[in-house]
């Protein structure tokens, strides 16, 4: 998928994570998260690996972690990128693109 | 990724507890409580904004979190919306143990969903059948069409009612007597019990009238419902508690069963249990006695 | 030098006969000799104490560079003495390389963490810490490392001489013209003043901090004027608002509930659950919540509480007054109820602090008691219970009283959520141990309860009692399942706190964290 516009996806509510995606030259990723020391590592690689699945080659990608536990991670970034490609409604590749 | 069991159609549900299938911080573990269902919510619950990113919460947390023996079920949204075709996509490709259809009108609108429930199951490889469906019943409409409605699909389980929509349309208000919806749950008992489905008896919203919370849910056991539907976790011990079986409800149960499977195997059809005339009908009911105190801890028998 | 709770202690810190932790109990029967502190004497007679500034206060007391002032928190984020005091200290005098004793420091005291930074400020000694304290302190930016210590440990570093206070500062919500305090009468009540007794006996100077003068004598006094050398009012010790709460309302999240319930039923399942027991809680949510729950079985069994100690709010203030416990002795009230219960309501008493827990006097309150209900930041597989700093290894938290009532107790029930957003409380190894698992006896968290294997009593207790309970490794497995296995922190070698055990042994040392960057 090829991120079109800028979108957003979550919250910054605790155990939530916000995440915003713009269009940009190769993946640019930024995260802050209040779990940074212990789970960085881990949802920098989750993001990723999200966006690799999504084929998302190229874009600015925010995320701003209030604890979100992985699989709350992955529905914020799946959420945005579709967003991003007013594709978020309906026809979704569960259990493909999105596992 | 979790995969759940078959879904049982006719299982224990005394409680089901709705949650915002949007907040991370709720539905990722809401079974600790002990609710025998959970209801995840697309419906009201999300605001119109966010109904696709609800979907992908939904999504992951149906694959992701391990709810145990605790019955998974989702509301979609009206059929009247742009939305509950996705919302059935997703909850079947999650593998969803059942969906609630709002607002639910008629045997068509039943049909309506199961049809597409049968056609996510096919794409995405799901157990034709496997996805059970109820209804909510919201209007005066919907109270008068329960019987085809509870008849109208092999996937039904139960049915509910909503109460704050219905009262809006019948112009009343909450009763402490139940007054207000007296005909409505009397009627929708009737249609579930003729169409041999369980029935479920609305929420209760002011947490903390304690008095008029026991009221309504002691009026719903002597009434014949089911189980009720919670939106908060500390109702759950008082309709368990209130559901529980008496001591002398397990003992009879116990009996009965038990002198019923000796009497059968002896080919003896009618007999008596403490002076009272006792015969096949009597069985499932005493069965489910047995069943509903296991659930209560307080049967540890090999009977059922 | 690996102690017995595994943690390495730097060599370096183990100079002037200073031991790592060897266990609970190891220091008993051993002598101590009491440090006196060196006082002025006032033999003419004193028409009132009263100076005009705080400034005019350190000046008689002969502040100078190098010196240690101690505070007390009993205005809890309402404080504005210890504030106030360093800001003349630093600003007015022109002091440096000074060293601030407190019971406790938290985000009312932001302020005093520039002058750490400005190298003002090198030593810290505290039972908590919090806010940009914790921040600048986990930073490196202090020149010593900070030292942590219980609420018992510190009036035993005192007595000891371990920690010697130049100037003790009392601050009191009233005072008359030659330093009599007490904890209420005026604007800023606070109750018990008990952290502030053994510094005041121990102290080579005591200034009292006051915004409402009264008549002398101001009796029964919880500091006396016997120990104070001078006395400043001032417009406003502190914010009411944030001393204490209208009143501590049980909690009503169904977690917590539903854990609270649990405590109670484990409480009621042990042979010390009879007449006269004796008990203390924290605050927290679930902690306090058990009140609520203990009160039920108590009534079912027809018995009462003997006492209650600890820091003190409404709902056990309440059961006094219902008789439904004997005694309420405290060193802290957190709530008006309490504030306005205590040597009021029959029973209701204060007791300082050393009374209270210090390990090293002849029967500290925490001895005699049977049950302790306390909360977590972390608890590993060892029962290692951490208190002080957050998962991420910054310093934000407070031993206080913990480690001093799990060792001290019968039963000690650590009552805690499994997870706490994408923090896992129950996990492999706590980031720091400030309660030893050898005192902790009994876990309760919303997955499951687990009892200490070292309790094979109480395991049996529940076992009777049909409570059903897990090994804390499967709660800790279910902990990660739920929220990743997290990474190990990355530290630098710079110790920036070191965490004394009760006894005076170093239990374990804080590091400067090596924050995580993409």
């Amino acid at each position: 998928m090829e991120i079109q516009k800028p979108a957003v996806a979550g919250t910054l509510e605790s155990s939530d994570a916000m995440v915003t995606v713009e269009p940009g030259e190769g993946i640019e990723l930024s995260i802050s998260s209040t779990v940074m020391n212990q789970y960085g590592r881990q949802i920098k690689a989750t993001v990723l690996e999200t966006l690799e699945r999504l084929e998302v080659t190229s874009g600015r990608v925010t995320v701003v972690d209030k604890g979100a536990l992985d699989c709350t991670l992955k529905a914020r970034v799946e959420c945005a990128v579709f967003r991003s490609c007013d594709a978020s409604d309906a026809n979704i590749p569960w259990g493909g693109a999105i596992r | 990724m979790i995969r759940r069991p078959k879904p049982e159609r006719f299982r224990l549900r005394r409680t089901m507890m709705f949650m915002n299938a949007q907040k991370p911080g709720l539905i990722k573990d809401a079974y600790i409580y002990g609710c025998d269902s959970i209801m995840l919510d697309l419906e009201d619950a999300v605001a119109e904004n966010q109904k696709d990113a609800a979907r992908f919460s939904l999504y992951h947390a149906l694959t992701t979190i391990d709810y145990g023996n605790t019955e998974v079920i989702v509301r979609i949204n009206g059929l009247d919306t742009p939305h509950w075709q996705e919302d059935i996509r997703v909850c079947v490709a999650g593998g969803a143990d059942g969906i609630r259809i709002a607002k639910c009108e008629s045997a068509k609108d039943v049909q309506t969903v199961e049809a597409a429930v049968e056609a996510a199951e096919k794409e995405f490889g799901v157990e034709v059948g496997r996805t059970l469906l109820m209804a909510a019943l919201e209007s005066p409409k919907g109270i008068l069409n329960a019987y085809e409605i509870c008849s109208a699909s092999q996937r039904m389980f139960g049915v509910a009612i909503s109460g704050g929509d219905f009262r809006k349309c019948m112009q009343t208000k909450f009763q402490p007597d139940g007054v207000d919806m007296l005909v409505a749950r009397g009627q929708m008992l009737l249609a579930a019990r003729a169409a041999g489905i369980q029935c479920f008896d609305t929420v209760f919203t002011n947490l903390d009238d304690e008095e008029g919370f026991r009221a309504e849910v002691l009026q719903n056991k002597a009434m014949g419902f089911d189980g009720k539907s919670l939106i908060n976790p500390k109702q759950i011990r008082l309709v368990h508690e209130v559901f529980a079986p008496t001591e002398k409800e397990i003992l009879q149960a116990e009996k009965i069963v038990r002198a019923f499977r000796e009497q059968s195997k002896a080919g003896v059809g009618v007999f008596t249990v403490d002076g009272k005339m006792i015969d096949v009908a009597f069985i499932p009911g005493a069965e489910r006695t047995l069943r509903l105190a296991r659930a209560c801890g307080m049967y540890e028998g090999d009977l059922v | 030098m690996k102690n017995a709770v595994g943690r390495d202690i730097p060599d370096y810190l183990l100079a002037d006969g200073k031991e790592v932790y060897q266990g609970k109990q190891y220091m008993d029967g051993k002598y101590l000799q009491k440090a006196a502190p060196r006082t002025r004497r006032y033999e003419k007679p004193q028409e009132s104490k009263i100076v005009a500034t705080l400034a005019d206060a350190l000046r008689q007391c002969g502040a100078r560079d190098g010196m240690t002032f101690s505070f007390h928190h009993h205005l809890r984020n309402g404080d504005y003495v210890a504030n106030m005091v360093m800001k003349a200290a630093i600003e007015d005098l022109g002091l440096k390389d000074l060293t601030i004793a407190a019971t406790s420091l938290g985000e009312a005291h932001d302020p005093i963490a520039d002058y750490i930074e400005e190298g003002k400020v090198i030593g810290i000694q505290t039972s908590g810490i919090r806010g940009r304290m914790g921040e600048v302190v986990s930073a490196g930016k202090l020149k010593t490392p900070a030292i942590i210590r219980s609420h018992g440990g510190r009036p035993r570093a005192i007595e000891a001489g371990e920690v010697h206070i130049d100037i003790a500062f009392v601050a009191a919500p009233t005072s008359d013209c030659v330093g009599n305090c007490r904890g209420i009468g005026g604007k800023s009540n606070c109750g018990s003043l008990g952290y502030a007794m053994t510094d005041a006996k121990y102290a080579d100077h005591v200034v009292v901090v006051t915004d409402c003068l009264v008549d002398f004598p101001n009796f029964p006094a919880s500091v006396e004027a016997i120990d104070v050398d001078a006395v400043v009012v001032v417009d406003s010790i502190g914010n009411p608002r944030k001393i204490a709460s209208a009143a501590a309302r049980i909690s009503q999240n169904p977690r917590d509930l539903m854990m609270a319930e649990n405590v109670a039923k484990v409480i009621a399942s042990t042979p010390y659950f009879k007449e006269g027991f004796s008990f203390q809680t924290g605050v927290g949510g679930p902690s306090l919540a058990a009140n609520l729950f203990l009160e039920k079985y108590m009534d079912q069994r027809g018995i009462k509480m003997g006492w209650a100690i600890g820091g003190i709010c409404g709902p056990m203030v309440e059961l006094l007054k219902k008789g439904k416990v004997g005694k309420v002795i405290d060193v802290q009230d957190f709530d008006l109820d309490a504030v306005n219960s205590i040597n009021q309501t029959p029973g209701h008493y204060e007791m300082s602090a050393s009374q209270y827990a210090n390990p090293a006097n002849k029967g500290a309150f925490v001895n005699k008691l049977d049950f302790v209900v306390l909360a977590a930041l972390e608890i590993d597989t060892g029962f290692n219970v951490n208190v002080l700093t957050g998962s991420d290894g910054v310093l934000r938290g407070a031993p206080g009283g913990h480690p001093d009532t799990a060792a001290g107790s019968k039963c000690c029930i650590i009552v805690t959520p499994l997870v706490r957003g994408r923090m896992a409380t129950v996990c492999e190894h706590v980031v720091t141990v400030t309660t030893p698992g050898d005192c902790v006896d009994v876990l309760v968290t919303d997955y499951g309860i687990a009892v200490n294997p070292l309790r094979p009593d109480l395991i049996q207790c529940l076992d009777e009692a049909g409570i059903p309970h897990v090994t804390i490794e499967s709660l800790k497995e279910k902990a990660y399942s739920l929220v990743g296995t997290p990474d190990d922190l990355e530290w630098e070698d710079q110790v920036v706190a070191v965490l004394e055990a009760r006894d005076g042994t170093i239990l374990d040392v804080v590091r400067k964290i090596k924050p995580y960057t993409l």
